[in-house]
């Protein structure tokens, strides 16, 4: 503001100043190419979309067929070959994850919302998880490796499911206690009153009213931070996702092999029937996350018109 | 709710006398929910652990100025400068942000100042499934589509990984953080803002650039510092699209190799526990972090302030 005053004296000799354009017509003819522009740039995300899918479904469609859900990879006969071990893995590591980072999420996400009081520690708790958020998903991979790994290699038995799972749910856990807290926050306070008013202890009020109240919001979190989990390929890489194996997955302490992973390796190998299968495991994943992600937005747009 | 509660449970059900197993259970409850929240101290406290302990090893081995100023990448011949991977991941970084910044800048003016409101809650979410699309299908589209499309039009020269075809789909993976983030700042200027610089004559492109834009600028820098942040961590991208050759100095139109891509590339291999190799992705990741954690920081300041203001 004082800067502009300043301008505006010095300027006080001529007709206005530089920035000022008298002519209407040039300032609308401006406007209209700026509303042009950013519609534009609005529209480029959604055009590359388009054009991936395009692009996937094209290379991908000579694969794709039943027996591509339901076939081991094969190095032999690699146009029989299918994705079958790599989606039962990319199951198991979404059920375990599920398992793990659900209950530990809204865990912390009632305690800061609900529990904590503004101390130096309980702010430090805060931007930490804002920060965790930010880590490079490959870096908890390194974490991973580090701790479940090898520390830990008694108890997860190495670079099992179980190891996977528990590295990703470190990575999505500031997800969903972002979600989670801020579907807490919406709930009103005459809520909680009432409970209190009843005589309720603080966790059957959480239990019976917050909790349930506060799922739909916190559920679009979770879906959302659930597919990036099973979509990541850089982590569960680090703390060793079999590229091949000759069995599937049964129990959490097993190998795996995910979706992802396996599409890599498909897009590393130089022969163009691997690039088809890797097309075609896009489109099986792509399929899956749209589904997953529509679910959760419609969730979110239903949740937040009631609201 | 009231009169189907009187027909099925008397009063008697439903009153509980105050107890001390309730009391109890109240603070057992508040332990355990307590101990949730203090997990994301050891998530950090771990990470900082388990990098440090490597990188200490690796710095044993390999003076940290020779890490820090050689331009020589080479682990099998002993040779570990990191910046030709710094190089490589700015590269791919300042490509990346050409994009997202002013498509994702001009997309929130858009979503803010231009959309109709039920294109916006259609638009919003469209950009949510950008922001959710696996990185390797990004690496596989940069790998298989953008680079043969730059050869057969504009870079006939274009090595098969190169910076420049990684970078730009980085740069599509941004937009939705950037746009996303700029949004809710620009949202947040007051409409009396607004409505002063249509009192003054002002057409809607000046009140947009003029006088909303630059009261967001605060959480638009944050915007921007945790683009920077996604791209220098983005993993896969880089690792499918821009190559495994490291490369200090090299063109857009050439292969290099970025942080994030070095890692991949020697979990990939069977590297045994305790060799300079496997320590020495460790020391990488150090770097990265502390690059990041930085980025991140600068960020969560700059959203701090614009919050303050309004």
């Amino acid at each position: 503001m004082v800067r502009d005053s300043t301008k505006v004296e010095r300027q006080e000799g001529g007709v206005g100043g530089p920035d000022f354009k008298a002519s209407m017509s040039v300032r609308y003819g401006l406007d209209r190419a700026f509303t042009v522009l950013v519609t534009a740039a609005a529209l480029v995300g959604l055009v590359v979309l388009a054009l991936l899918l395009a692009d996937v479904v094209r290379d991908g469609s000579s694969m794709l067929s039943l027996e591509f859900l339901t076939s081991f990879p094969s190095q032999v006969f690699p146009e029989n070959g299918g994705i079958y071990p790599a989606l039962i893995g990319s199951l198991w590591l979404l059920a375990l994850t599920g398992l793990i980072s659900v209950p530990l999420g809204l865990g912390a996400a009632v305690y800061l919302e609900e529990y904590a009081q503004d101390t130096r520690i309980n702010r430090v708790i805060e931007i930490n998880i804002s920060n965790l958020a930010g880590v490079p998903s490959v870096i908890y991979g390194l974490l991973g490796l580090g701790i479940f790994v090898e520390l830990l290699a008694p108890v997860t038995g190495g670079g099992s499911v179980l190891t996977g799972a528990l590295t990703l749910s470190l990575l999505i856990l500031p997800v969903i206690i972002v979600a989670t807290r801020e579907a807490l926050r919406a709930i009103p306070g005459s809520i909680r009153e009432g409970g209190y008013a009843l005589g309720a202890t603080r966790w059957e009020v959480i239990w019976s009213h917050l909790l349930p109240m506060a799922l739909p919001g916190a559920l679009t979190g979770i879906i959302l931070a659930l597919s990036r989990a099973v979509g990541e390929a850089a982590p569960i890489l680090v703390v060793g996702v079999s590229l091949y194996q000759t069995y599937t997955t049964a129990g959490p302490f097993d190998g795996y092999m995910a979706l992802p992973t396996q599409i890599y390796d498909w897009i590393s190998r130089p022969q163009q029937v691997f690039q088809d299968s890797a097309a075609a495991g896009i489109v099986v994943a792509m399929v899956v996350l749209l589904v997953a992600n529509s679910f959760a937005i419609w969730l979110r747009n239903r949740y937040q018109q009631r609201s | 709710m009231a009169i189907r509660a009187e027909g099925t449970r008397s009063g008697a059900d439903v009153w509980k006398r105050n107890s001390r197993g309730r009391e109890l259970r109240e603070r057992v409850v508040k332990i355990l929910l307590m101990a949730c929240a203090y997990l994301s101290i050891f998530t950090t406290v771990g990470i900082v652990i388990v990098l440090f302990e490597e990188t200490s090893r690796f710095f044993l081995k390999v003076s940290p100025v020779e890490f820090l100023t050689s331009t020589q990448w080479a682990p099998p011949q002993g040779e570990f400068g990191v910046l030709p991977l710094v190089y490589g991941t700015l590269m791919a970084t300042v490509i990346a942000i050409a994009v997202a910044l002013p498509v994702g800048l001009l997309t929130a003016i858009y979503l803010s100042e231009y959309a109709p409101r039920n294109l916006r809650r259609w638009l919003k979410p469209a950009l949510e499934i950008l922001a959710g699309v696996p990185t390797v299908v990004y690496g596989y589209f940069a790998l298989t589509f953008i680079t043969p499309f730059f050869r057969d039009s504009l870079f006939s020269g274009i090595e098969s990984f190169n910076a420049i075809s990684a970078g730009l789909i980085m740069g599509v993976m941004i937009i939705p953080t950037i746009a996303s983030v700029s949004e809710d700042a620009i949202y947040a200027v007051p409409l009396s803002l607004r409505e002063g610089a249509y009192a003054l004559g002002a057409t809607r492109r000046e009140t947009a650039t003029r006088i909303v834009v630059p009261a967001a600028l605060s959480g638009i820098a944050a915007a921007v510092i945790l683009g920077i942040s996604r791209a220098i961590g983005e993993t896969m991208i880089v690792t499918i699209a821009m190559g495994a050759q490291a490369n200090f100095g090299g063109s857009p139109l050439q292969g290099m190799q970025a942080m994030t891509a070095y890692i991949v590339q020697v979990v990939g291999g069977e590297t045994p526990r305790g060799s300079i190799t496997y320590e020495s992705i460790f020391a990488v990741g150090s770097a990265l972090f502390l690059m990041t954690l930085t980025l991140n920081l600068a960020s969560y300041w700059f959203v701090r302030r614009y919050r303050e203001t309004y």
